[in-house]
């Protein structure tokens, strides 16, 4: 193989690429000891994923001895991104990360790479199981559910009436969290903060707003509000600083912190969650280094998250970095310049 | 190419078939740009990146345009006769959609073929009714049926995806077609080729045949340059632009099929924004947007120089949003050269 791609250096192209063969061929053989993990991501100008390349950097620079290359294309579609993924298998990298723009999509691809040596793993938006070894969720159901609860919990000091702000009523999403929000409401440190009522702002910024003053006027001792949509919390926090009820109700849930920040700040909102990209992208290369270094991937495996612990491979290569990441006053302004 | 008639060359009875050849010309023609900008893109590629010659990487980089490529030789030739054909990506995903549904339905890889090649074809002949019946400008035309045929696609499939495809459709788009073969002769093999290119590779042969060495090619270039005379003299105008419509059509349906059996999955979305990307082919190719100048092996040469550009600088990890500048940037500066050097002659000329 190797004299039939030296051979095509001199043939291939004629006298020009005579001239050019000498240098490629010791650049080639001086390409250096560090391993490569490429991250690949859906968009690049997109900060959520800038944060997680310089996660992905911090863990390369814990570890030592790894370069990461973050790329992607300029259109956030199938296509585009396999070209990207092409050139990247073209380079040799050991490692490749992939935040996928299609799941199905990649899949011949991802095994194109996995066939010629290369490790292949999935996080934020995953590959389907075909196309690589694992794939990182960023949390899970149960553990989304339950944060969201302790929050509220936290803030309220376990007493008083609490509304569950959704987005639509069909959105598998939403209600698969709330079915293990109520999993979380059984336990006892509950006891004196009832659930009172469930209501659907359909991720609209208006109609979410309309709900949250709705509740507020049907339950005149409401104290906290749990919205598992960036959109509904922050329509609802923006309903409780207009109404002048800072103080008297508090909403949780997941968001972002730059939409959060001021109703952080004006005490509208205590605590809120959602993954932290840093963290994420800092993972998801601590894993991707445990599998270049021959770590099992089978099912019940454990894999490294450096610093943020281990995660346990579950069914089609499946992990779960942990729970939620909590935003308050002292953090959210850090954050709200990342996403 | 329009060379001024050479007194004493040739007296005024004689009309040349093609004009006269001259060492000049030839020099500063487009095609001779393109060839130094192939051999460049080359050059620089491999010097800069070790992985750039490799012939299963320049195999997989191929993969990677050659269906955009086979819907630019149908580009060429609609723009070649003034018209455009904006709907490619949306007849792409029409046909993609059928095929997609077709193997559900347990299809052979042939049959899918076919479903392809004849949604397409049903695309390209409303496009081309549209156009010569109803005497619509192509642009208006295409740009509506971009939005239909595009719209269908995501109404009848909404979010989902079709994933279910016989392997001996997948193989097609996702094996080499002709596998690495060594003769024994270190210097001599036949490198793998993706079915795709290969198809490429043959389209271009013919068109480029039809194009410039038949009588319909030169009809093409007559419509081009003058629609009115060339009908005048017999051309039948209108029948050979309802019959570029239609092949356009086949040409998506035939890429649709390719890239979907590459892809081995299809959602509303597929190749979307493609039909930029092929017209921006078509004209770095040299094919003039005024209608009735262009080569076939401009657009070929085009469309290797703009996928190996933007191959080698994947290769080097440059984001793609640096690339679509550069291309962009290319693009202008290419177009912009052989103007300037002509405002240049005739300022000396003037003079």
């Amino acid at each position: 193989m190797t004299t039939t791609r030296r051979t095509l250096l001199k043939t291939a192209g004629g006298a020009a690429l005579v001239a050019a063969a000498p240098s490629i061929l010791t650049s080639s053989l001086s390409a250096a000891d560090n391993k490569r993990i490429a991250m690949i991501v859906k968009n690049l100008g997109n900060s959520y994923f800038d944060a997680c390349a310089n996660g992905a950097k911090q863990a390369a620079d814990e570890i030592g001895g790894i370069e990461i290359i973050y790329t992607a294309s300029a259109k956030p579609t199938a296509e585009d991104q396999i070209a990207v993924i092409d050139a990247q298998i073209a380079q040799k990298v050991d490692g490749i990360i992939v935040s996928a723009n299609d799941a199905d999509a990649l899949v011949p691809v991802g095994k194109k790479a996995m066939q010629r040596g290369i490790k292949v793993m999935s996080f934020d938006s995953a590959i389907a199981p075909d196309g690589r070894i694992v794939h990182l969720s960023a949390s899970s159901t149960p553990l989304i559910g339950a944060k969201q609860v302790q929050m509220i919990g936290k803030t309220l000091d376990y007493k008083g009436e609490v509304a569950i702000l959704s987005a639509a009523s069909t959105m598998t999403n939403q209600n698969a969290w709330i079915e293990a929000m109520k999993e979380e409401w059984k336990k006892p440190e509950y006891k004196d903060m009832p659930l009172v009522a469930t209501v659907y702002g359909d991720d609209q910024d208006d109609k979410s707003y309309r709900e949250m003053q709705g509740l507020i006027k049907s339950h005149p001792d409401l104290k906290g509000v749990i919205s598992p949509t960036t959109i509904g919390i922050r329509s609802g926090a923006k309903a409780i600083v207009d109404g002048g009820l800072v103080g008297k109700v508090y909403i949780t849930g997941l968001g972002l912190p730059s939409e959060m920040k001021d109703y952080v700040l004006a005490g509208a909102c205590d605590t809120f969650a959602i993954w932290n990209p840093v963290d994420y992208g800092y993972a998801s290369t601590y894993i991707m280094n445990d599998i270049l270094n021959g770590a099992a991937t089978a099912e019940g495996s454990k894999l490294s998250m450096g610093s943020k612990g281990e995660t346990t491979v579950g069914p089609d290569g499946e992990c779960v970095m942990g729970e939620p990441f909590v935003f308050d006053k002292s953090n959210v302004e850090e954050y709200a310049k990342i996403f | 190419m329009n060379v001024p008639v050479q007194p004493g060359q040739q007296d005024r009875y004689t009309v040349l078939d093609t004009a006269p050849r001259r060492l000049r010309d030839f020099l500063l023609s487009w095609d001779v740009i393109l060839v130094i900008l192939f051999v460049l893109t080359i050059v620089v590629n491999s010097l800069v990146s070790p992985y750039f010659l490799d012939v299963y990487n320049l195999a997989d980089a191929t993969s990677n345009f050659s269906e955009k490529a086979i819907i630019a030789l149908g580009m060429a030739l609609l723009i070649l006769v003034r018209d455009i054909d904006l709907s490619v990506a949306a007849i792409v995903a029409l046909a993609s959609m059928g095929i997609g549904y077709a193997a559900e339905a347990g299809w052979s890889p042939t049959m899918l073929f076919a479903v392809g090649l004849g949604i397409g074809l049903l695309c390209g002949v409303f496009n081309g009714a549209l156009v010569t019946r109803f005497r619509l400008p192509s642009i208006v035309v295409t740009i509506g049926t971009m939005s239909l045929f595009r719209g269908l696609t995501q109404v009848i499939l909404g979010d989902q995806a079709l994933r279910s495809y016989p392997q001996g459709f997948l193989d097609l788009g996702q094996s080499y077609f002709i596998p690495m073969t060594e003769t024994g002769i270190p210097w001599l093999f036949i490198p793998p080729v993706p079915l795709s290119f290969l198809v490429f590779l043959v389209l271009a042969l013919i068109f480029g045949i039809v194009l410039h060495r038949t009588a319909v090619g030169r009809q093409l270039f007559a419509i081009g340059s003058n629609p009115v005379a060339a009908r005048f003299s017999g051309v039948p105008v209108n029948r050979l632009r309802f019959l570029l419509f239609g092949l356009s059509g086949m040409l998506s349906g035939l890429a649709g099929a390719l890239l979907t059996a590459r892809l081995g999955s299809m959602r509303s979305n597929i190749a979307v924004g493609w039909e930029l990307d092929i017209v921006t082919m078509v004209i770095l190719g040299g094919v003039s947007i005024a209608g009735g100048v262009g080569s076939i092996l401009g657009v070929f040469l085009a469309v290797l120089v703009l996928g190996l550009v933007t191959f080698g600088m994947a290769l080097n990890n440059i984001p793609g949003q640096v690339i679509s500048v550069y291309i962009g940037a290319l693009l202008i500066a290419v177009i912009s050269i052989p103007r300037i050097f002509e405002r240049l002659r005739a300022w000396r000329a003037g003079r």
